[in-house]
Parts: C-alpha cells; structure tokens; sequence
C-alpha cells in the first residue's frame, strides 16, 4: 500500500514537471523570471493571504498582471499599497473598498526580479484547472507487489514432502522387517493400518495438542492487543501530508506531549489555524488502504462542517460539533503512561514508539505496547544522567561512571522497570 | 520504662474468653461466607466438568475477543488553561454552617476532584478537616435537586420569578424573613440586605442547628460585643475546656486544632508544650487529647464553671462540688491557669448565657482578654441567636410572617419543636427554600429556588474581621440551580447586574482595581499586611447575677442525656456523605449511625447481661432512652470515659427518605431532646431514663478489627519524665544497638535493598495527632478508596488506607487515650513479599512496599504475613471494575456516572479478589519526579507530599526522602527527634520506613510503684 502511494507520487511528479515546463519555456526566453523561485517567494510571502484560484483574505490572484493596468504600479501596489492608494488610482481604491479596507501587507524588501517570479509562477498555476492537476491517468498502479524474502512456504513445503519421504521410509522399513520376518519363519503380527497404529496416532495428538496450545497461548496473549490496528477515522486526515509533506511539527498539534500525560488529539480550533487559509487540496494524490482514491478537499470540507466554518463567507455560521475520532493507541486502564515523561525527561522521538508516522496516510499502531516492549525499552534506553541533573542524587551510579564501572546508565538502573513505575 | 498495658476496648482489658477466641481467629466471621446450600450440594464428576466447561467458557464470552472500539473525542476550542491530564488549582472557599476553612481546589479537565488548605491563609494555614476532604464529594451527590420548582414540578427560573414576582407583590406589607445559617458572605448579606429592603418590616434571622448564642449574648453583656472573639490556642500555656470540643467540632475546629497543635510540638532541645484540662460529660475528641480530663454531669456545668472562678480568685462563693476529683482537678486547673496568667485560656461548649459570662469573668482574671482572646479582630463563625428563631416560630404560627425564604437552614429537621416550625410554615403565604437537596424544609416550600455548590459559584467570606477568603466556579453548574445571590438580586428588580459582577464590582472598589481582584482571586484570601494586635475588652459581665441564676438552674436528675457533634457528621447538615459516614468516629471507632454512648457501670446497672462478647459482635442491645417527654429507641455503646450518669447521643442522623441514600434511614435524629430555657437551647437534659428492649441492632466498629495482642505499638512518657531523662522512653532500642552497626544487614535472610536514589520515608508525630480523621478522608479521596456500607464495615471488610487506632489505657472509667494513624509501614524487610505466590507485592528501589493489582490473585496471604494488619482485600466489586457487571456492589450511588467524576483519574479502581494498601501515594510522588526531572534540577523537599500530610492541620506527618540531609523527615529522625523517635514493632526487624514520635502527656507523673502494682491488678482481672 505504502508502495503504491510512492509510485502513484512518482507519477505525478513527472506529470507536473511536464506541464510546467511546457508552460515555462515559453516564458523564460522572454524574460528571467523564473516560476521556480517565485513559487518560494509565493509560499514564504503571499501564501498566508493570497491563493492563485481562490479568494482567501486577499483576491485570487490567477489573471493578476492583466487586471492591473501598469505592471510599474502592480511592483508600486506590493512594495507598499498605501502609496498607490494615495495616487487615487481608480483600479486600486476600488480594491482595496472591495476587501473592507483591509490595506495589504507592505513588501519593501521584494525586489522587482522577485515579484516577476512570483508573477511568473502565479502565471504556471493558473494555467492548471483549479483544484490541482488531475492525474494523467486512473489506471491501477502497477502491481509490482514484491514477493518478499519470507521463505516460511518454502520451507514448509520441504518439511512436507520430507515428512512423506520419511513416512514412506518408515514403511518400507517395516514391510523389509516383515518380509524378512516372514523368510525367517517369525510370525510377525497383521499389519496394522497407519491410521490405526497407536504410535502414529499418539504422535498426531501430540502434534495437534502441541500446535493447537501455541496458538491457544498467542491468542491468549494478543488478547487485547492491535498491533497494526488502522481503523478508518471520520475525517481522511493524512499525517503524511500534514508532517510529511508539510514538515508541521508533531507538538503543534499534539502540544500535550511536552506537558501531560496525554499528547492530545488537537482541537478542531488547532486545525483551523491552517485551514482558514487552505481550503482545498492540491498535494498528491490520496488513496485509502483499501486503495480508494481521497479527495483531499472533500476532507476539508468534513473539517468545515464539524466545526461550523463557511469558507465562502469566510466565519463561523454554526455551532461546532467535535470529531469522534477512533482511538488507536489503548493502554489498558491499570496502566499510567505520561507522554512528557517521555518526551521531555527522556528525550525520546515520537517515531521511536508510533513509528514511520510521517510516512502514514493512515496511522496504524506501530508497536504493539505490550508490557515485553515497554520493559524492553527501559532495559536498553540510557537515561539523560549527565545532562539532566535530577540524577545528581545518584551518587554512586556516578561514582561507578567515575571509576569506568559502567559506561551509562540506563532506564531500569533508575528503577525504571518496577512495577508502580506504572502501575497504580 | 515499662510498658502500659493498652486497650481498645473493655474486652481486651478484661480479656474476655470471647475476646480470646476473636484473637485467634483470623477473620471476624464465619468463612466461606457464600451461600451455604451451594458449597454443600454433592456434585457428580459429569456436573463438575459441564460447570468447568460453562465457567471457562463464560469467562472467555466475557473477556471478549473482540477489542472494544475506544473514541477520542478532542475539544472543538480548547479552553487556554486546561491541558487534558494536567490538574488546575483554583482558590477557593469552605464556609459551611459557620466554619471557615480557606481551600484549593484541584481540578482536572475541569472537574474538581480534591480540597486541599490554603496555605496562603493567616487563619487556618493550609489546614483541613474531614468535613473539608468531604466536601467535593458533595458537589456530585445524586440527590442534589437539579432544577427550580413549583409545588412540586419542575419549572423554568423565569417562571419561578415571575410567580414570585407577583407573590411578594401581594403581600400587602406582611413582612418577609430570610431564614439562614450563618453566613460569612459580607457581600451575599449585602444582596440580602438590599432584597429585604424592598419589604416593610422584614429581617434576616440568623438560625444555627448547634447554636452559640449563650456565648454571643454573655459576649455582649461581659463586652457589649455580640460577637465570637478569635482565639489564639497558640498563645496559651494552659487551657481549660469546660465542654467545648476545640479540637473536634467546637465553631471552627480546623484553626483551633492548628493552633493548640503548634503548642504540643516539642524536641528534648525545648522541652516545653502546653497542658490542657478537660471538664466534660462524655467522651469528646478534645477530652481524648486532653493531659488532664475530668467528668461531670452536663447539669453541673455551671457549678463547674463558678468553682473554677471562685480557684482562680473571683469573687463568687463556690458550689460544693460533690466529686472529689472533679473538685482536686479544679483546684488544678485554676492553679496553672494562675501560674500562667497572660498565657492562658478558658473555653466553654456550654450554650448557657450565664455560664458564658462565668468563662469570660475566668478570662478576665486570668490575663486571657488581648492575649489568647482577641476582640479586636472577632470571628463571625456563629452568629445565630436563639431567641430571634422561637420568636419567628411563633410569628409564623401567628400568621404575621409573609414569607419565609430558607437557605441553608433545616428547622424542620434539627429545629427542637420542628413540629411547630411546620406548622407555622403552613400558616405562611410564600415558602420558598434555597437549599440544595429536597431536604425536611424544603419539603414543605412550594418554591423551590435551588442555589448552586459552593464549588460552583462566586462568593467571599470573612471568617475573622478584616480577613477574607474567596470562592470562584471551579466547574460549570452540573444542574440547572442559580446562585441564590442572582435570585435574591432578580428578586429585588435587579436584572441588570449579576451576582458575577456585582461581587467583582464590589471588590474591585474595596480593594482598588481589577489587578488587585484578580490577585486577590489567585491567592483565594485578603488579609491584614501585617496581624493586627490582639486586643482585649474591658469586662463589665453581671457576674453575681449570671451565678445566682446558674445556681437556681434547672437541678441535676438521676440520669442525664447530653447531645453532641459528631467529628464527620456535624450538625447533619452534610450527612449525605458516604465518605463521611463510613469514616470511623474517632473515639468510638463507629461507622454509619448514632447509637447511645453509655458507661460500663451504667450498662451494668440495668442489665447485667450484657455478656463478654459485648464488643465484639456487631449486633447492640437496643435501649429506649426517654426524656423530656420524648422517647427513642437506639442501640447502646459502651463508651470507657463516660460519666456514669450520663448517656450521649450524636445529632445528625435520622435524615429524612429524600436527602440522600447515605443519609436516609441512618440512626435517629435526637434534636427533639434539645429543649429552650427562655433564653438559649439546651443541649442537655436531666430527666432522662432508659430500658433495654431486648431487640439488637447492628453498630458497624472498626477497631475490634484487630488485635496488637499487646504488644509494645505505643510509646508514651510524662513531660516530667521527659525533661529528667528524654532517653528513656527509648530504653529499649538501645537493646539493638548492642548488635552492631552491620545488624540492619546482618540480622536479616532478606536481601539488603539498596536505595541510591530516593528513599522515602514518613514521621508521625503521637504528640500533634489528635485523632481528627482529615487524613482518612483525604487519602480517600486521593486514592479512590471504596466505600462500602455498613454490612461490610461490620464484617470487617472496611477499605480505608489510613486508619487511626484509638487506645485507652489505665482506669476504665477515665481512660487515656493514644491515638495512632496506621498505614502500609513500606518495610524494607516486608514480610508480605515474599509470602505472595505471584509477586504482586515487591520492593522499589525507593523503598516503596509496591502492589501491581492486575497481579494480584487474592491470596490474602499478605495480609496475613503483615504484622499491622493494613491491607485491604476487595471482597466485593465496589467499583464496577469487574467484568461482570452484576458483581457490583454499590453503596449509597457511588457508582453513579455523577458521583464517579470525583474519581483521580491517576489512579485505578480496584476490582474484586485484589489486595489494596497505602502506596505513600505513588501517583504524587512520580508526579513531584517528573517535575523536576523535566526541570533538570533534584527533587526539592516538600515538593512530594502525601495526601494524609498535606490535610494534617497539626502538621503531625512529615513525609519525604530520607537519603537527602537536608529534608525534614531526616533532621527529625537524626537530629531534632532522636529521643522520641520509635519504630512500631521495630523487634520484629521488618525495618518500616515510618516512625512514629512517642506521645508525652503534660500530667503529674503517677509514682512508679502505684502504676506496677494497677498493672498487676489489671493482670489479675485478666
């Protein structure tokens, strides 16, 4: 599935390498804008109020160059509105009356060459359709499934006709024995068939007791366990797109994680922060694990309706209601897990536990949090015991540091596997 | 020293055959107590197997392959200040019936889940009382009335004002009374002030259940201050109490206790502390923690009282008192309240004006005015006067009351001839209650306006003049209430300003700006920079004319009842508590009820069949006790230290069937003995008599529980004795010394723990415990410890992780009495490790005696290992932690989703079949860790404080890590209290990491050879 994802990503990226450059070239032997960087200065500069299709608190910016009348006076307007406002210029106060007076940022420090850029690369989108670049092509993804170096099946396969070889030995061995018996004039008993023979049947209820308790016991021990556990959520949120792609940073959402116990799912107003501005999906394609395609805007707009925002109108028109999210990580109730804890006092990074999670459309749990792994960490993971200076206390562990008895100091030298470290 | 002989009760004294049996026997019923016909029934191999095959099964179906589907459910606008699993603290304010206890409130996720002191106060100086620790359990009690009311249904506020509206329009002049208990709101009587103003002839009657007028009016006749002055315990060498309950219930026994406790704090560098004469009718906590106590009739009180005058100097004739002891024990008292002019101090329970004026002529002489009494700054803790209720009674059965609005007040409950104040009621055109609970009052209001949890809404107290303490939402309304400051303010035609603002507006002037309310706000109080100076009052009382009334009062009779506070319950007003009911009084050990406290020698004299097993089966005899014409039927209790003539009965109980299930149906209410003198209730009467019944009620004990088999636990010295020689009280620790230093490691097959980091440990001060009971409820509260009915208390199945052990000890009829908080010991050789088959209990690195409950299998066989008998085996599902939902056994709705939020979400509910005990509140300790882990530096001490420490008002627990030099618990170990310090049962080396500081009574040290040779009378008994 991750695969299918990276290749569908692929594909895209040479499609709209393409189109770009078919809309670039043109341009660039006229003049040296270049759309490259003016996509950075866009997205550094502009982006926070200004989309190309859309109208976000500044108007859309597709066709900018040809409303204004002189590009000398559109260079004037961004290096600082108030100046050309105070011109009179008709085309400008009418602007700036139709967005409630809401002057626009000054930029001073962009020089001319950059606002070009950015005029170029405003000009490459909005010669895409609105709503990103549709994909060349719907076709399924190529089913380059690899096969895997899991060689279990091999491997049972030879046990299997070994067991035969061996059975089938096993039974000429005896009619031999029997056959020699009856040279010798030894009265040998009937043969009995396999399947009622006592030897063969102990055996199988051996192995069937042996086979059936292993996974009796599995069982029994995953009880309550989700290892992989991925349920669909009421809104396709991608963290692959939101830490991924977009490099957000884990704690601007889940901000409990340096304080509480708790890492917090964020509120719906953490969410809106972002997608006041963006509306509308344009990153890669999305597909579901069941490969479902997702429509990334769609998914805003679930996030619209729960907290009550019109996008049109820009405000709050109803009351919001929170998203029942599915819960993935369960600790079972008798177990205490501060996430600051680990975080902060241990320094640990949010993969070490929720794994690859920028990678994830969806988040499937990782580790299995079974007690094993936890007390398998604090054996291993060393403590921050020269840094941080709690551990000052520790006088002899230090002493033992001194004297090269150990080299550090790990989780459970602290007494960190015992029990009401977590349980109480 | 040799060792007293303790006792917990009169059984163990005499060591009754019955008592021997219990002693041995390891539980107090018969076991297997399931059901019999099942256990006997023959079961063929085939039915085993079926019910084998059916149990595995079940039990499979109902662990359920199938992981349940959990949702997280995020804000949709995170409130700023709330960090899910972070706790907020708000300041804020417990000002119930009077008492004045500033308080901080933890929240979490925006629920209050626990009362703690705020230290901040001058006053109470972070201390707390049960009642305290109880209190949030309030705010989510089911029997809370949820919305306004009108006959009956249920209606809209809007409604209800402007049926009101038009009803007091009516009145046509008739006057309106605002019935109350004392409020400590200057701005809530403010409010009132300004509604009643709207109504010709109207008043405010101020009306306490307990009252204290006799001591207000003898105030105003001795000073011309109607007022209770402020105490200072903490000033005073000697105190003499005459009834007055300080330590207890006596008007605000948190500040007291603080107080008297910071006089009992003593080292062999100082050996000094105050001596406490106690003169009472029945056992009362103070009398328990007094050096000296003394019993009398309640109806001798007065003379008590005159002959004390007349010792230290006053101008009366004295009345003979008849009891030589009593008579020696006044000379006494009188004696060092001389020697000790300036720093002493008379108190009295008495509700008698003219006894009153006596006190204050006592503290007058003895130096008490300006120096341990302080009238400058006076207290408001009690402000009804009696007189003004019997007055509204008969106005009311008069028909000249137009309405009467109650708030906070149940006469129909705890008023004497409740009856008539019914009555009257009926007679009223508008009744309208603010209460919070469909209590006896409200019942009979056709208006139901229900006022908010004092943890849901705005209010300010002024406990002392001049020191005031706050009260701000904590949570959003539960119910659909209205603080009865809004009400009262719409009422009045005021719409435009709510309570909210009109208290922020009233403050915001006082103090000069919204910067100085909000600090105010933060920091919950606003007090005086600097104390102002105590101030005496220049004594003016009828003192010739308060005697001859005294001496032509009522005359003793034969058998007299008195009526008394219980140190949970109070006046009952918050009986509905289940925490409050199941904790064990602290002198009779007792839970869930009243019952009549009787001597032994009393018991006697009516029947002498009370047999040896008295204590220890949980089924009384029932007596009838009758008096002033009333009678009532109760169980007795043989109570060591009553006055034989005297029988005490606790109010509170014998609530009416809608107040609460914890409530209903426990005990009886014995508020109809309370009779009026023409001037002031009487909380005593001298006609009683009484006759058994021959019926038997169960009275749920604690303390027979278990037994020290007499075994040295307490260590006790004189202050004469101590100052001779403070080594001796520790004699026999300098046994072990002789081992060697390595003996610790040496004289042990277990393994010799290191501890490199933290070691924990805990001090307990014998000295400064007075037995109160804060920390039980505290740690309840932190801890999620069950409750669970009074069956199950009487089973010996009670949960509580601290209990305080009561001993008595020496002559039976006048006892002394040790109390003792027992809790998990955390021994480093615990002897339950290593006896439990599955290793749930085991030993920390930090010393921590450490129990996994999801290990646990329920052996019990720790806590039969444990030599302080304080684990707790969950014999029942109490907390719905089962998988089978049909195991629960719910006591009083506290399974309620309602009352469930007042659960610490930090630590888990226990289910059945697993042992429980202290954890010295783990969860507090890695909460203290993380913090400073997280803030780089070492943990700070005091920065992890266990929950019985932080309600400790006497401070009497010192908790904290004693591999630190620096910490508390390691100088009173190692430097200040080396010659107090003992370990409980340190013989048997299970090495606790909890000492205890041997008590020293300030008492006449008795000769050695007479103490031998009642030792010896008392084995002879035996």
């Amino acid at each position: 599935m991750y695969r299918r994802v990276s290749i569908l990503l692929r594909k895209h990226f040479v499609s709209v390498l393409i189109l770009c450059a078919s809309i670039v070239i043109p341009f660039s032997s006229v003049k040296a804008a270049d759309p490259a960087k003016g996509k950075a200065l866009f997205q550094t500069n502009c982006a926070s109020c200004h989309n190309v299709h859309k109208k976000l608190t500044g108007p859309a910016l597709a066709g900018v160059e040809d409303r204004w009348p002189d590009k000398k006076l559109l260079h004037q307007w961004i290096h600082n509105s108030a100046s050309v406002l105070a011109t009179g210029d008709k085309y400008a106060n009418d602007l700036f009356n139709q967005y409630n007076k809401t002057a626009m940022t000054a930029f001073p420090q962009l020089s001319n060459e950059e606002i070009d850029d950015i005029l170029a690369y405003v000009k490459v989108e909005q010669a895409k359709t609105p709503g990103g670049v549709k994909p060349t092509e719907a076709g399924a993804p190529e089913g380059a499934e690899d096969k895997g170096n899991d060689n279990s099946l091999l491997f049972g396969i030879i046990t299997l006709i070994l067991a035969v070889v061996a059975l089938i030995l096993m039974q000429i061995n005896s009619n031999l024995n029997k056959l020699a018996g009856d040279k010798e004039g030894v009265p040998t008993p009937d043969p009995v068939p396999f399947y009622k023979n006592k030897a063969y049947l102990a055996l199988i209820i051996l192995v069937l007791f042996m086979v059936g308790g292993y996974f009796t016991i599995q069982g029994a021990i995953g009880l309550g366990r989700q290892k992989d556990y991925m349920p669909e959520q009421p809104i396709f949120y991608s963290h692959k797109v939101h830490a991924g792609i977009n490099q957000i940073n884990c704690l601007y959402c889940h901000a409990g994680a340096e304080k509480s116990k708790h890492a917090m799912i964020p509120s719906e107003n953490i969410c809106m922060n972002c997608h006041k501005a963006i509306k509308e999906y344009s990153g890669p394609e999305l597909t579901t694990a069941e490969g479902k395609k997702v429509d990334g805007t769609a998914e805003i707009a679930k996030l619209y309706d729960y907290v009550g925002w019109d996008p049109e109108a820009g405000k709050y028109t109803k009351p919001g209601r929170p998203i029942e999210w599915t819960k993935i990580h369960n600790l079972p109730d008798h177990v205490y897990f501060n996430h600051s804890q680990h975080v902060v006092a241990g320094q640990q990074q949010c993969q070490t536990c929720h794994g690859a999670i920028t990678e994830m459309d969806e988040v499937h749990q990782f580790s299995d949090l079974s007690m094993g792994w936890c007390i398998n960490c604090h054996r291993t993971t060393k403590v921050q015991f020269a840094d941080n200076n709690y551990y000052s206390i520790f006088e002899k562990l230090h002493q033992d540091i001194k004297d090269k008895k150990i080299d550090s100091v790990t989780v459970e030298m602290v007494g960190g596997t015992e029990c009401q470290k977590c349980h109480y | 020293m040799e060792q007293k002989k303790y006792w917990k009760g009169l059984e163990e004294l005499h060591n009754t055959d019955a008592h021997q049996e219990i002693v041995k026997n390891e539980f107090s019923e018969e076991l297997p107590f399931e059901s019999e016909g099942l256990l006997n029934a023959t079961t063929p191999r085939r039915d085993f197997l079926k019910y084998l095959g059916f149990t595995t099964a079940a039990a499979a179906i109902a662990a359920s392959c199938e992981t349940p589907v959990k949702k997280a459910i995020p804000y949709v606008n995170k409130p700023e200040e709330i960090t899910p699993g972070v706790a907020n603290y708000y300041a804020s304010s417990y000002a119930i019936d009077g008492e004045y206890v500033p308080v901080v409130v933890k929240t979490r996720e925006g629920r209050p889940i626990k009362l703690e002191g705020n230290t901040l106060s001058a006053i109470t100086q972070g201390a707390t009382s049960a009642k305290v620790q109880g209190a949030v359990l309030s705010l989510y009690d089911t029997a809370r009335l949820r919305f306004p009311s009108i006959g009956g249904t249920e209606t809209t506020w809007a409604e209800l004002d402007k049926q009101i509206g038009a009803a007091l329009a009516g009145l046509g002049g008739a006057p309106v009374v605002l019935l109350s208990a004392t409020l400590l709101s200057p701005t809530t009587k403010k409010v009132i002030g300004e509604f009643l103003a709207k109504y010709p002839n109207s008043r405010h009657v101020v009306y306490d259940a307990v009252s204290y007028s006799g001591m207000l009016q003898a105030n105003e006749a001795s000073y011309g201050k109607r007022v209770v002055p402020s105490y200072h315990f903490e000033n005073a060498k000697a105190i003499v109490s005459l009834g007055a309950d300080f330590i207890g219930t006596w008007l605000n026994p948190v500040e007291y206790a603080r107080q008297f406790a910071s006089t009992r704090k003593i080292n062999a560098q100082k050996p000094e502390m105050s001596k406490l004469f106690a003169f009472e009718s029945h056992m009362s906590l103070t009398g328990a923690n007094a050096d000296e106590r003394y019993t009398h009739k309640p109806s001798e009180t007065g003379a008590v009282a005159l002959a004390l005058l007349a010792a230290v100097g006053g101008s009366v004739t004295a009345p003979a008192i008849a009891d030589k002891r009593v008579a020696d024990g006044i000379k006494k008292a009188a004696e060092s309240l001389k020697a000790n002019a300036g720093k002493a101090l008379v108190v009295s329970g008495s509700n008698d004006v003219n006894v009153q004026i006596i006190v204050n002529a006592i503290n007058n002489i003895v130096g008490a005015n300006g120096t341990t009494i302080d009238f400058a700054s006076p207290s408001n803790y009690r402000q009804g006067i009696d007189s003004d209720m019997t007055k509204l009674v008969s106005d009311m059965n008069a028909g000249s009351i137009g309405a009467v609005l109650v708030y906070g007040a149940n006469p129909a409950y705890d008023y004497f001839e409740s009856q008539k104040f019914a009555e009257g009621l009926k007679k009223v055109k508008i009744a309208v209650s603010f209460n919070d609970r469909n209590d006896e009052t409200t019942e009979l209001c056709k208006y139901v306006a229900p006022d908010h949890h004092f943890l849901e809404s705005w209010n300010d107290a002024e406990g002392r003049a001049g020191y005031y303490s706050f009260a701000q939402p904590t949570i959003l309304p539960l119910f659909k209430t209205r603080a009865i400051q809004d009400t009262l303010l719409t009422w009045s035609g005021n719409t435009t300003t709510t309570w909210a603002d009109y208290l922020k507006n009233e403050w915001i002037s006082k103090l000069g700006g919204q910067e100085a309310w909000d600090k105010a706000l933060q920091d919950g109080i606003v007090e005086p920079a600097t104390a102002p100076a105590l101030g005496g009052a220049a004594f003016a009382g009828d003192i010739a004319g308060a005697a001859s009334k005294i001496s032509s009062a009522k005359k003793g009779g034969k058998l007299e009842l008195v009526l008394y506070e219980k140190v949970a319950i109070g006046t009952g007003r918050s009986a509905n508590n289940p925490w409050l009911q199941e904790m064990p009084d602290p002198i009779t050990r007792s839970t869930w009820g009243n019952y009549a406290c009787i001597s032994n020698k009393l018991a006697k004299t009516f029947s002498t069949q009370l047999g040896d097993d008295y204590e220890i089966n949980a089924e009384k005899k029932v007596l009838k006790v009758k008096s002033n014409g009333k009678e009532i039927e109760l169980p007795l209790l043989i109570v060591p230290g009553m006055h034989p003539e005297v029988i005490a009965i606790a109010v509170g109980y014998g609530r009416g069937n809608n107040v609460g299930r914890a409530a209903a149906g426990i005990g009886k209410n014995v508020y109809p003995f309370v009779s009026f003198n023409g001037q002031n209730f009487d909380y005593f009467t001298t006609d009683a008599s009484v006759e058994a019944t021959g019926q038997k009620e169960i009275v749920a004990l604690t303390q027979t529980h278990n037994s020290y088999e007499g075994r040295p636990i307490v260590k006790e010295t004189t202050l004469e004795e101590f100052i001779k020689n403070p080594k001796e009280v520790n004699e026999d620790r300098l046994e072990l010394k002789k081992f060697g230093p390595d003996f610790r490691k040496d004289a042990t097959l277990y393994p010799n723990y290191s501890y490199p980091g933290i070691k924990w440990g805990m001090s307990i001060d014998l000295n400064t415990c007075f037995g109160c009971g804060a920390c039980t409820i505290a740690c309840q509260a932190e801890n999620n410890v069950s409750v669970v009915g009074k069956e199950e208390v009487a089973k010996a199945h009670e949960m509580h992780w601290i209990r305080i052990d009561r001993y008595f000890s020496g002559d039976e009829e006048n006892p002394e009495v040790v109390f003792q908080p027992m809790l998990c010991q955390h021994c480093d050789n615990a002897p339950c490790e290593n006896v439990c088959p599955v290793g749930a209990t085991n030993h920390s690195s930090e010393g921590i005696n450490q129990m996994a409950y999801n290990r646990c299998i329920g052996t019990r066989y720790c806590a039969n290992n444990c030599p302080y008998k304080v684990r707790r085996l969950n014999w029942r599902d109490w907390n719905g932690a089962d998988s089978f939902e049909n195991n629960l056994y719910d006591v009083a709705d506290m399974n309620d989703n309602l009352t469930r939020m007042v659960l610490n979400p930090d630590v888990v509910v226990r289910s059945r079949g697993v042992m429980e005990k202290c954890s010295f509140c783990v969860q507090r300790l890695q909460e203290a860790k993380l913090d400073a882990k997280k803030a780089g530096h070492p943990l700070k001490d005091g920065a992890a404080k266990t929950a019985c420490q932080q309600a400790c008002g006497a401070d009497a627990i010192v908790f904290g890590n004693i591999n630190d030099k620096n910490s508390e618990i390691y100088k009173i170990r190692n430097e200040q209290q080396v010659d107090r310090m003992y370990y409980v049962l340190e013989e048997t080396h299970v090495l606790p990491s909890i000492s205890y500081l041997a008590k020293i009574r300030n008492k006449d040290a008795a000769p050695k050879a007479e103490k031998e040779s009642a030792h010896k009378e008392e084995a002879h008994h035996a």
